[in-house]
């Protein structure tokens, strides 16, 4: 506990670092990305920093597994054989209580209940629901705590996204990942403190964009870094063909000697920044090709996540890359798998992403934790919202859609201080939250409180304003937190 | 969009603890003579108690507003006998009671806010304005500015004009002092890229050298502003403000074809059109009276924000947001304030109640638009109202429109209902929760709107918006032309001149610059010509050691700053120095060499824009303002170097510094092709190696090298050719970047040598920064 406390010290020693960052330090460091482990130094900002949380981290890192396209938590978690008792029958409006629809269904006459194709069966200690689709996360059950009372407010899939990851529907917020970068700095000298993987799976896909992992008005130190496996894992990394590691070197010497000519001349210390971003630049050069390869992992390992996680640009290799720079000091490594957006023919879609993702995920998990790793890292899965328990389109036994659903939906956490077991309950029609909501602000609190931070506390000021992720509200959900 | 988790977004301003100390000035512990309210106390007041005890009428907590005297001098409502504040008797006013008490139940600001306690300055500050009488003041950029007398200053000879008077008297009252000036070369490197985005010439640099006084100076800052590079340059920042692109945003992002309005900018800048008719025209062009095809072209600004293509969105919960966006963009962009903390709520800090903020909005309201038009499969180039423009028209009198294309051009305008569209006050700016109906009027805490004699629609807000009177407009636009030149505004926070934004560090010359602007017919030209020729500008940018102790921030101007460039002018520069650069103006937004897969991956795959198609020939070394601007992901590049995502209307761009800034000067083709080309043309003039290092040095970093830097990059050289020679390193492997066709007659091995030596300056920090 005590080394705990220390380390979250060193944290707000970082913090403070960051927080002086544009202003009295000029040019030191001005924006390096890589920010240090620790600062050291007087600073006037002590008596307030007084004030900063005083407990210990949980967690120190998070993975999360962004199914983005939002899966649906009536074929997977959210198990509701009334759905099947009634298939076919319309929704009642005194379940549906004028909730709006998107423009999709809003003109649809009828709300027939489509009850899911798939078995669904009981697993673990906790007993909780898994849908055959996904047998690898069934079996980590009780590693798992799965929240099945989450709701938000946006309808479509950018708003929704958007908030999610940036606490605004709208807006040019900073996205979670900056947030923690910001408060917590990088564990690591040679690697961002957040990094972006994406992929895609062959359901009905809704794209993402930058504006998810963007620093918004944070120091761009805090943006979300795109990483792939494969040739090119960051941009601009490789050099240019001619130019072998060795002649860069040379070359980055002959340059320090020039820029400390043009320092002795002008004494910016920016000048030094500069110098110093280079030989940060450098190093990432060795650094990040060694963790992006995935190529010498065991056979244990490719087993584990599946043949997929070879393949550059997969969920599954996504997962084990996410592993690797996780476990080498990454704040926060955010994942976002497209094709969940089950309009229209779902189960035949579903049921290609489950077989993409599932075993993937679960072996993250089971990584981390034969790793030792599990404890402190926080891997979260799930998607912008949930779908309707009533069909789009055409419904068969066998094939239907769903649309948009905000009122509930399914989202599960491993590791990282939360304890397994399932959390909230919906109502027999899978449409309403009858125990336990979570609202996307509470779990962003809960999120950060997880990482030691008071969400509350944990502000940003611009433009007038204190910003912090979670806007003007939410609570931490402390009974999914371990004591 | 469902609203009340915005809602809730704006009723608090959140908590205090770490950024509370953000604007730190320099000064000492000492106290001032007189405690002024404007420039001492309302900043406090405003970041600790405004929140609970401010202008939101519906958050007065126990009934009290301490923005305004006459209710924060009232008695107390909830403690009986009690005055909060009682001028001249600091230990009877209830105020100074609280924030000195420890007791968590009675003090202020309540442990609950976060907000932090007062340090001690600060209470030492209250009690002192108290006993001086607690005066208020109004605030001061909601006073329409006057034109200041010129301040006394101790050295009247290094005044140029009167620039220098403001700065030197500041100078004199912190000790400190300006600096020589800068040599010639570096001056007029910097004024090129001040004016033009672009370094000047070795050949320019040559005929200036000559003669490098003061009327020569003057010359050359007439020629900059005088070349069309002038309008390429301005136009950057506008478009930030305007929050350009060439796509629609939002997950599926098609292309839109919006570039034509983006002409007119640079076309408006190079015109010197005043800035009064600049922003008029974007605001109301459509209506005045006989409006002009270029004129309803300008009304594109209020357009250019994103526009949802997404199947199933409720249209109404968008076109609110359409407005929400142009009441933004209006209102940071031209009068610098953040008035959208008033769509939920009344505003915290600032006078605005959200019945004004709607009144606002109402002047947006009542354009011919749509909140959806249909999803990414019925895309068109342009969303209603539409600027039609045929070829003909485009060729005959929109000739700044460089449009190669027979058919006809579509742009997205303003244009307004036949019937008025009613406005309502939006419960906690849910689309679909109207309360009251509301009228269009501007903020009269600003300036009052004249409803007798401007009509209530956009053309009257333009006219309130420009009148001389209105105490914003000038000064925001200064602050902005002042903080691109010199890196930070006068106000530092450009995009917030309310209670809650920064003073300003020199407010007469604020003024004095407004008024002087508003004098000469707002002429922007005028302006930055005067800022060149001041002998602040013209200091030279090394550091002493005092000044970096004393004034880090150098908000005294003790020294010119050293800024690195804008993300477009890096790239600029890299590419008219080598030699590459197309300075064709204007057209449709281009696509340069680009990481592979950057769209592919983040794509739904829908639309025109799913792949990344990259361009051929010219429109490869286009200037980085025609790089195309896909909104879901922005070029990469400019990104990197802290250009503005277009998202949302910026005022002002952050500097960073950072290890991807290295890699992209290290790897990016573009820079690798500049060096190639480079030491290729080099080459085909003279063999000898070391006038070229030289030239190309002089070239790149406008200043001739020093005998170090001579002697180190010859020898850089020498190492590379050898290592070429032998076969060490690979010289056809290391040549062959970049699709601008190489020389086959060169010896590749000298190019290689050559091209390295090259791409070791362009690296240099120097290279890329004004200094």
């Amino acid at each position: 506990m005590e080394k705990e406390q220390l380390e979250f010290h060193m944290n707000i020693n970082r913090r403070r670092f960051l927080t002086t960052l544009g202003v009295g330090l000029g040019g030191v460091a001005l924006g390096s990305l890589l920010v240090p482990d620790l600062f050291s130094g007087k600073d006037q900002q002590e008596a307030l920093l007084q004030k900063l949380p005083q407990f210990a981290p949980k967690a120190k890192r998070i993975i999360y597994l962004f199914q983005n396209g939002a899966p649906s938590q009536l074929d997977l978690f959210d198990y509701k054989p009334l759905l099947s008792e009634r298939f076919g029958q319309d929704l009642p409006a005194s379940i549906r209580m004028g909730q709006r629809l998107t423009g999709m269904t809003s003109d649809q006459k009828k709300f027939p209940l489509a009850g899911s194709y798939f078995n669904f069966s009981q697993h673990g200690q906790t007993g909780a629901w898994f849908s055959e689709l996904l047998p690898h996360t069934a079996g980590i059950a009780d590693e798992l705590c799965v929240i099945r009372s989450m709701y938000t407010e946006a309808i479509n899939h950018d708003p929704a996204l958007t908030f999610f990851q940036t606490g605004a529907q709208v807006g040019n917020r900073p996205s979670m990942g900056a947030w923690l970068s910001y408060g917590l700095g990088s564990e690591n000298q040679n690697l961002p403190g957040f990094c972006v993987l994406l992929s895609k799976g062959k359901g009905n896909g809704q794209g993402v964009y930058s504006k998810l992992w963007t620093n918004g008005f944070l120091d761009s130190v805090h943006q979300g870094v795109q990483f792939s496996s494969g040739e090119n894992p960051v941009l601009y990394l490789n050099n240019h063909e001619g130019i072998p590691g060795t002649d860069r070197r040379e070359m980055l010497d002959k340059l320090a000697e020039l820029n400390n000519e043009n320092y002795a001349n002008f004494a910016d210390p920016e000048i030094k920044a500069k110098v110093q971003q280079y030989e940060m630049a450098f190093r990432m050069q060795t650094a990040v090709p060694e963790i992006t390869d995935l190529s010498k992992e065991p056979e244990s390992i490719v087993k584990m996540y599946g043949a997929d996680c070879l393949t550059p640009g997969t969920y599954a290799a996504n997962c084990l890359l996410a592993r690797k720079l996780s476990e080498s000091g990454v704040r926060f490594v955010q994942l976002y798998h497209q094709g969940w957006d089950g309009h229209g023919n779902l189960p035949n879609e579903i049921r290609g992403q489950c077989q993409d993702t599932d075993q993937a995920s679960a072996a993250l998990v089971k990584d981390l934790k034969q790793r030792g790793l599990l404890d402190e890292t926080l891997v979260i899965w799930g998607g912008e919202f949930g779908r309707t328990n009533y069909c789009q389109g055409l419904l068969k036994k066998d094939n239907y859609g769903r649309d948009h659903h905000p009122r509930c939906f399914t989202i599960w956490m491993a590791g990282g201080g939360v304890k397994p077991g399932v959390y909230g309950e919906t109502d027999e029609f899978g449409y309403n939250i009858v125990k336990n909501p979570v609202h996307v602000h509470d779990f962003h609190a809960t999120v950060l409180h997880l990482m030691g931070l008071n969400h509350e506390e944990l502000t940003f000021k611009h433009l007038g304003r204190r910003y912090r992720l979670t806007d003007v509200a939410g609570n931490v959900v402390k009974d999914i937190i371990k004591t | 969009m469902n609203k009340p988790l915005i809602v809730l977004a704006s009723i608090a301003a959140g908590v205090a603890v770490l950024a509370a100390c953000m604007q730190k000035q320099p000064d000492a512990d000492r106290l001032p003579d007189q405690v002024s309210y404007n420039f001492h106390i309302r900043p406090i007041l405003s970041d600790k108690c405004f929140k609970c005890h401010g202008p939101d009428v519906n958050h007065q907590e126990a009934g009290l507003r301490l923005d305004i005297p006459e209710r924060a001098l009232a008695a107390l409502r909830e403690t009986k006998g009690a005055f909060a504040i009682v001028p001249g008797f600091p230990d009877s006013s209830e105020l100074i009671r609280r924030i000195v008490s420890d007791d968590p139940g009675y003090q202020m600001p309540t442990p609950d806010s976060h907000l932090g306690q007062l340090s001690e300055k600060e209470v030492a500050l209250f009690r002192k304005w108290i006993k001086q009488g607690a005066k208020y003041e109004r605030h001061w950029a909601f006073t329409a500015p006057k034109k200041p007398a010129l301040p006394e200053v101790s050295d009247k000879k290094w005044a140029k004009n009167e620039i220098d008077y403001f700065i030197l008297a500041g100078l004199d009252q912190a000790g400190l002092e300006h600096n020589d000036a800068a040599d010639p070369e570096h001056l007029l490197k910097r004024a090129a890229l001040d004016v033009t985005g672009l370094p000047p010439t070795p050949a320019v640099l040559d005929s200036f050298l000559q003669q490098p006084d003061d009327a020569a100076y003057a010359a050359r800052v007439d020629q900059l502003l005088n070349s069309t590079a002038f309008g390429e340059k301005m136009a950057v920042h506008w478009l930030d403000v305007a929050r350009y692109s060439d796509s629609y945003g939002y997950q599926d992002d098609n292309i839109r074809t919006q570039w034509a309005w983006r002409d007119w900018v640079i076309h408006a800048f190079n015109e010197n059109l005043p800035y009064d008719q600049f922003v008029t025209w974007q605001l109301a062009g459509d209506l005045l009276p006989g409006a002009s095809r270029e004129q309803i072209l300008a009304t594109g600004f209020l357009r250019n924000h994103k526009y949802t293509e997404e199947g199933g969105v409720i249209p109404e919960e968008y076109r609110i947001e359409y407005n929400l966006d142009k009441t933004k963009t209006y209102s940071k962009g031209v009068l610098g304030l953040t008035v959208e903390c008033a769509q939920c709520h009344d505003h915290k800090y600032d006078p605005f109640s959200q019945k004004d903020y709607y009144r606002l909005f109402a002047f947006f309201n009542n354009a011919k638009e749509l909140g959806f038009e249909g999803d990414i499969t019925s895309s068109k180039p342009a969303k209603m109202p539409v600027l039609k423009l045929t070829a003909d028209e485009v060729h005959n009198t929109l000739q700044f429109i460089n449009y190669k294309d027979t058919g006809s051009l579509m742009v997205s305008v303003m244009g307004e209902n036949d019937t008025l569209r009613k406005t309502f006050v939006l419960n906690r700016g849910v689309y679909d929760q109207p309360t009251v109906q509301v009228l269009p009027a501007a903020l009269p805490a600003v300036m009052s709107y004249d409803t007798v004699n401007i009509p209530r629609n956009r053309l009257g807000l333009a006219q309130w918006t420009v009148s001389r009177q209105n105490p914003l407009t000038a000064r925001v636009w200064v602050n902005q032309v002042w903080q691109e030149i010199f890196g930070r505004g006068i106000v530092k926070t450009s995009g917030d001149f309310g209670m809650q934004g920064d003073l300003p560090s020199h407010p007469e010359l604020l003024d004095w610059l407004a008024v002087d602007f508003m004098e000469h017919g707002w002429d922007t030209k005028r302006l930055i010509r005067q800022i060149l020729l001041s002998n602040t500008y013209r200091q030279s940018a090394r550091v002493s050691k005092k000044a970096l102790q004393e004034d880090p921030e150098n908000i005294y101007y003790s020294h010119a700053p050293r800024v690195r460039l804008q993300a477009e002018s890096v790239r600029d520069l890299i590419l008219s120095t080598s030699g590459l650069l197309v300075s064709e103006i204007g057209g449709p937004s281009v696509k340069p060499y680009q990481p592979k897969g950057l769209w592919e991956a983040a794509t739904s795959g829908r639309g025109e824009l799913a792949t990344y198609q990259q361009d051929k020939g010219d429109k490869l070394y286009r200037r980085g303002i025609y790089t195309f601007i896909k909104l879901t992901v922005p070029p990469p590049s400019m990104i990197l170097f802290d250009a503005s995502n277009r998202d949302q209307c910026e005022v002002k761009r952050l500097q960073t510094n950072t290890p991807l800034q290295a890699l992209a000067m290290l790897n990016d083709p573009l820079v690798l092709e500049a060096s190639r080309v480079f030491a290729q043309k080099l080459l085909a003039g003279n063999k000898d190696a070391t006038a070229n290092i030289s030239l190309a040095f002089r070239t790149i970093l406008c200043r001739a090298p020093s005998s170090k830097e001579k002697e180190i990059l010859g020898k850089y050289f020498e190492q590379q050719l050898d290592a070429f020679r032998k076969g060490k390193l690979d010289a056809a492997k290391t040549v062959a970047v970049g699709e601008y066709p190489p020389d086959p007659t060169a010896d590749k091995a000298q190019q290689a040598a050559l091209m390295k030596t090259i791409n070791l300056i362009y690296n240099m920090e120097e290279a890329i920064v004004k200094s």
